[in-house]
């Protein structure tokens, strides 16, 4: 057999052809065999995030059943929501959160006790926050900070997080990591505010209610809590200016 | 099985005389980026073996019908379709560890120990050469990424592949993690000293 010119132009040609066909066909293959079993751990990782946010270890539980037998999707005022049914009985209502970090996005989820207004439990994940610093969002030693406290403060629905110590329903932000905790912040507060209605609504998920009936729920209901609030939680407000804790955060 | 001298030299070679990452300095830049904890290193350095070994005796096997002009394409196209693969199988069968590895995964592809061994050993050497070499490359690699990430994740967490190892009561007596580990600073630091060792014993093979 006469041998073939391996540095002819058609056969280099030809070579780089087939090759990359071969090559597309097996990755096309490899890919939509294993789509299913990567789209299950994409959701199944999805159902753990939301399952951490009410404060459940998962280590050696099957997240899926207890996803299932504890957690109803629900949209109320055409907002998603997650609303868990704890074993106690009691009814928490979990939201998703998306918002940017320093390098990327971040995103969490937060859990409120029945009143809508008591954070239950957090759960906060990123991209590509530094290890060590922005990337300590994910611990839960950062997460436990947020509970107990209230989203409903003086001004709204507003959570404070700060440099240095923190009072009352500030939450104290991760030394080192100060844009990504102001990230963290800015992301609970958009999603507050977009969540005005479900927040301040009665909470029956009845879906004749327009948005913008429940706007005006919204307004009454704030102004009726407010005074009292203001009252609870005076001190703290009055101890560290806005303006100044503002000022020290972008430092 | 006995080995003979030759291929004994291939496979062990690169664990240590002529070990990719200490003595080449090469694959550097992942080195620094997967070992804050023990168990990416172990998977990278899986990954990396499995895809050098693979794309070594593709290539070795191709290596007399490859065009000489376009013989880098050809590696690469090979490197990263098999790279593409070991991505997927990941998020398919490990998908927390390829969450961790992220970007990383991918970049192997940009890894210069694959492209060094395909163009220095592959394009020149029998499959079976080839794959000894591949596999002793990337243990090699494997080997420097455990122990820095051994360093890494004891002394910057106190754990060992996610298991607590330093004891309760270190941290109630005022022992603290040291947060310069988790740093890819502390990485390149950690190879520094790993060369010194490895060279100070090598003194006379070196020559």
């Amino acid at each position: 057999m006469k041998k073939l010119d391996t540095n002819s132009n058609v056969y280099t040609i030809v070579y780089a052809t087939v090759m990359v066909v071969i090559v597309a066909l097996l990755l096309a293959v490899v890919s939509s065999a294993l789509k299913p079993k990567q789209q299950a751990n994409v959701e199944l990782d999805r159902k753990k995030q939301v399952l951490s946010s009410l404060n459940i270890d998962l280590k050696g539980q099957d997240a899926e059943a207890l996803y299932a037998q504890l957690i109803s999707e629900q949209q109320i005022d055409g907002k998603q929501v997650f609303v868990a049914t704890l074993e106690d009985g009691s009814k928490k209502y979990i939201i998703p959160m998306h918002g940017a970090g320093l390098w990327g996005a971040i995103w969490g989820y937060i859990a409120l006790d029945d009143d809508k207004n008591t954070i239950y439990g957090t759960y906060f994940n990123h991209d590509s926050e530094t290890p060590g610093l922005g990337g300590e969002i994910t611990t839960r030693y950062f997460q436990t900070r947020f509970n107990g406290k209230h989203i409903l403060g003086a001004e709204g629905y507003q959570m404070e997080i700060v440099k240095g110590e923190a009072q009352g329903e500030q939450v104290q932000a991760i030394s080192g990591a100060t844009i990504t905790s102001k990230g963290v912040e800015t992301m609970i507060n958009t999603t507050l505010s977009d969540y005005l209605s479900f927040l301040s609504g009665n909470g029956s998920c009845e879906a004749g209610q327009s948005s913008a009936e429940s706007n005006i729920i919204a307004i009454e209901t704030k102004e009726q809590v407010e005074p009292q609030v203001v009252e609870e939680v005076n001190d703290p407000y009055q101890e560290v200016e806005p303006a100044e804790v503002a000022a020290s955060i972008n430092e | 099985m006995k080995l003979s001298d030759k291929t004994r030299e291939t496979l062990l070679g690169p664990l240590n005389v002529n070990n990719p990452v200490v003595v080449q300095v090469l694959g550097i830049c992942s080195a620094l980026a997967v070992t804050v904890q023990l168990k990416p290193a172990l998977v990278m350095g899986i990954a990396v073996t499995i895809i050098v070994a693979m794309s070594n005796v593709i290539i070795s096997l191709l290596r007399n019908t490859i065009p000489m002009r376009i013989r880098i394409i050809v590696q690469l196209v090979v490197v990263a379709a098999l790279v593409t693969l070991v991505s997927e199988v990941l998020r398919a069968f490990a998908y927390d560890v390829s969450v961790q590895l992220s970007v990383y995964i991918g970049l192997i592809i940009t890894n210069c120990i694959l492209m060094g061994r395909l163009e220095a050993f592959a394009m020149t050497n029998g499959p079976w050469d080839s794959f000894l070499d591949g596999l002793g490359n990337g243990l090699g690699y494997a080997i420097i990424l455990v122990i820095v990430a051994f360093f890494r994740e004891l002394l910057g967490s106190g754990s060992l592949l996610g298991f607590q190892v330093i004891p309760q009561w270190c941290f109630e007596h005022g022992y603290v993690n040291n947060g310069m580990m988790m740093m890819p600073a502390m990485a390149l630091i950690l190879v520094g000293c790993i060369i010194w060792v490895h060279r100070s014993i090598n003194k006379e093979e070196k020559k």
